[in-house]
């Protein structure tokens, strides 16, 4: 393009794109940074100025911190099992079996359907398909519900998660094995590589950069999940398994209190983004070339 | 020799557990898909007897359930909403993006720089971090909540960097600027440029941008929470939600509500499987 028109095309193609992007994430980004510094309800026409005061609130809400802990648990088992599970799978899948296609994109389908709907399919599973089996069986695991014990519920929560994220998963990981070179796999086994060594010195390495994707897909799906948890358990039983998300909203929007809400989401964003930001560092530093 | 054929089987046998094992874990993750179905053709007391049960075991096997939830949930008006916004807002980003992209890449500017820097740094924010004063913003002082308009417009906005990003590279990477200035010289205007010549040369990456867009925004749940209120404009996942709450004792009629929920997204997937498959990964490796 010539620079004489440079105006007239920044107009035409550029500015409404960039209209929509500022007005949606940039300016209520900003304006939430300020928001934490008001005691607004969301509601009134007063704003009072009350600097720090938000932040101190945060550190004295305990519900927050049981929550972030919770959701750093969560986390921790929901990023493992996932990643495990997908690769192993994946590698299976990746041995020329027949119908790898239709597996995969089996695997795949709990991606297609919002969480929500996942949420309320499971409680049925757990609420009455398990307790039914527990009945039949009577197998003491099945006996009641796993949503009314804390313990069970949490478990459940990571069960549906790894359930819906693994299939995502499963997709990046086959893309990774598919790439690898057959000529190094061969000269691997040539050299007497098999099974785990196979596994650890040639194929890990290889499969870093997928590895890193999965990791940083897992880890910020995880950390921000809330659909999966206001359907499945609603933070249920007693408030015992509501995540970090879950409890940002209901403070905004049930306790409305915007500016501890807020406070609390900044303080989420940033935890998010720096665990992110390390694992990425850290994995991308073990990727190799072939 | 004797070892390459010793390999073979042993190669076979593996190969039959590998499979084996598949199937197994296939079986399960197809469980709760199984049940739903199985549960949403029974009557009430069939499944608090014995939810998991078989068909040909019980008796009260009907399409009743559906028929209610299709009914209750309003299933028509949530099914129309959903796709007016899904439909408009994946138009309107698609459009957009690639119209910025395309400046950003052509137009070594400040402007570009500061917007394609700002966007990429955006990427991490997670939604929560920003929904709070985006409904003070919308909701207290322009005051434009529970209009499809707004959804749509906030849509675009949040899938916006995302998009620019996608199609930044491959315009970088894939559309050659001598054809431009071929373009130029022929006598063509800058819009003209763009929408005969670069536009058609996207599809791929058009392609996978409209599938991974319209399948978050289909699913979407909590920013249309925040907007839309008003029963009329309802999205499916937020009409499901009210409708749960209504009939979370009434089994049957909720596995059919969920199922009619996922049937249409399921068949749209067994005609466009490749596509979506191939749409996510590229979108992820990327």
């Amino acid at each position: 393009m010539k620079g004489k028109s440079g105006g007239k095309d920044f107009c035409g193609f550029a500015l409404p794109g960039m209209f929509c992007f500022f007005a949606v994430v940039i300016l209520p980004f900003v304006y939430g940074v300020y928001l934490t510094l008001t005691d607004w309800n969301g509601v009134s026409s007063v704003k009072n100025f009350v600097g720090g005061a938000n932040f101190l609130s945060v550190l004295k809400d305990s519900q927050f911190w049981t929550s972030l802990l919770l959701t750093f648990k969560y986390v921790i088992f929901v990023v493992i099992i996932v990643n495990i599970m997908a690769f192993a799978i994946a590698y299976l899948l990746t041995r020329g079996i027949k119908g790898q296609n239709f597996f995969r994109a089996g695997f795949f389908t709990p991606n297609l359907i919002g969480g929500l709907v996942l949420g309320y399919i499971w409680q049925f599973v757990f609420s009455r398909v398990f307790v039914g089996i527990g009945e039949a069986t009577g197998w003491s695991l099945f006996e009641a519900s796993w949503l009314s014990d804390p313990n069970l519920a949490f478990a459940a929560l990571v069960l549906v998660s790894v359930w819906q994220l693994s299939g995502y998963m499963i997709l990046i990981y086959v893309a990774g094995f598919m790439g690898l070179s057959q000529d190094v796999m061969e000269a691997a086994s040539i050299d007497g590589a098999t099974g785990w060594v196979k596994l650890r010195s040639i194929i890990l390495p290889l499969m870093m950069s997928s590895i890193t994707i999965c990791l940083f897909l897992t880890l910020s799906r995880a950390f921000m999940v809330y659909d999966v948890n206001l359907s499945l358990t609603a933070g249920a039983p007693y408030g015992t398994t509501e995540m970090a998300a879950m409890h940002v909203y209901e403070k905004a929007f049930t306790s409305r209190q915007f500016g501890v809400g807020q406070a609390e989401a900044l303080i989420l964003f940033v935890i998010v983004a720096i665990i992110s930001g390390i694992q990425v560092y850290l994995t991308k530093r073990q990727e190799v070339e072939a | 020799m004797n070892n390459s054929s010793i390999g073979g089987t042993r190669r076979k046998v593996t190969n039959g557990l590998a499979m084996a094992g598949l199937i197994i874990i296939f079986i399960a993750y197809m469980f709760p898909f199984i049940m739903v179905v199985i549960n949403s053709l029974k009557e009430k007391r069939d499944i608090i007897k014995s939810p998991f049960s078989w068909l040909f075991t019980i008796k009260g096997l009907s399409f009743d359930n559906f028929v209610k939830a299709f009914t209750q949930m309003d299933f028509l008006n949530a099914f129309k909403n959903s796709l007016i916004v899904t439909v408009s807002s994946t138009v309107l980003v698609t459009l957009l993006a690639a119209m910025l992209a395309y400046y950003i890449v052509r137009h070594n500017n400040k402007i570009s720089k500061i917007t394609f820097a700002l966007m990429v740094a955006s990427m991490i924010i997670p939604f929560q971090a920003i929904m709070i004063p985006l409904v003070s913003i919308y909701g207290g002082t322009l005051n434009v909540l529970n209009h499809r308009i707004t959804l749509i417009f906030m849509h675009t906005g949040f899938s916006m960097a995302m998009s620019v990003f996608m199609f930044h590279g491959f315009i970088k990477g894939n559309i050659p600027i001598a054809l431009e200035e071929a373009a130029y010289i022929d006598g063509c205007t800058h819009r003209q440029t763009f929408f005969k010549i670069v536009f058609p040369l996207l599809k791929p990456i058009i392609a996978t941008m409209v599938i991974l867009n319209s399948l978050a925004f289909w699913n979407d749940y909590l920013l249309p929470s925040l907007v839309l209120t008003d029963k009329e404009l309802l999205t499916l996942p937020l009409s499901t939600y009210s409708f749960y709450g209504t009939y979370s004792a009434d089994y049957g009629t909720i596995m059919a509500g969920l199922l009619l929920c996922v049937i249409p997204i399921l068949i749209l997937y067994v005609v466009l499987q490749k596509q979506i498959i191939g749409g996510v990964v590229s979108g992820a490796v990327k």
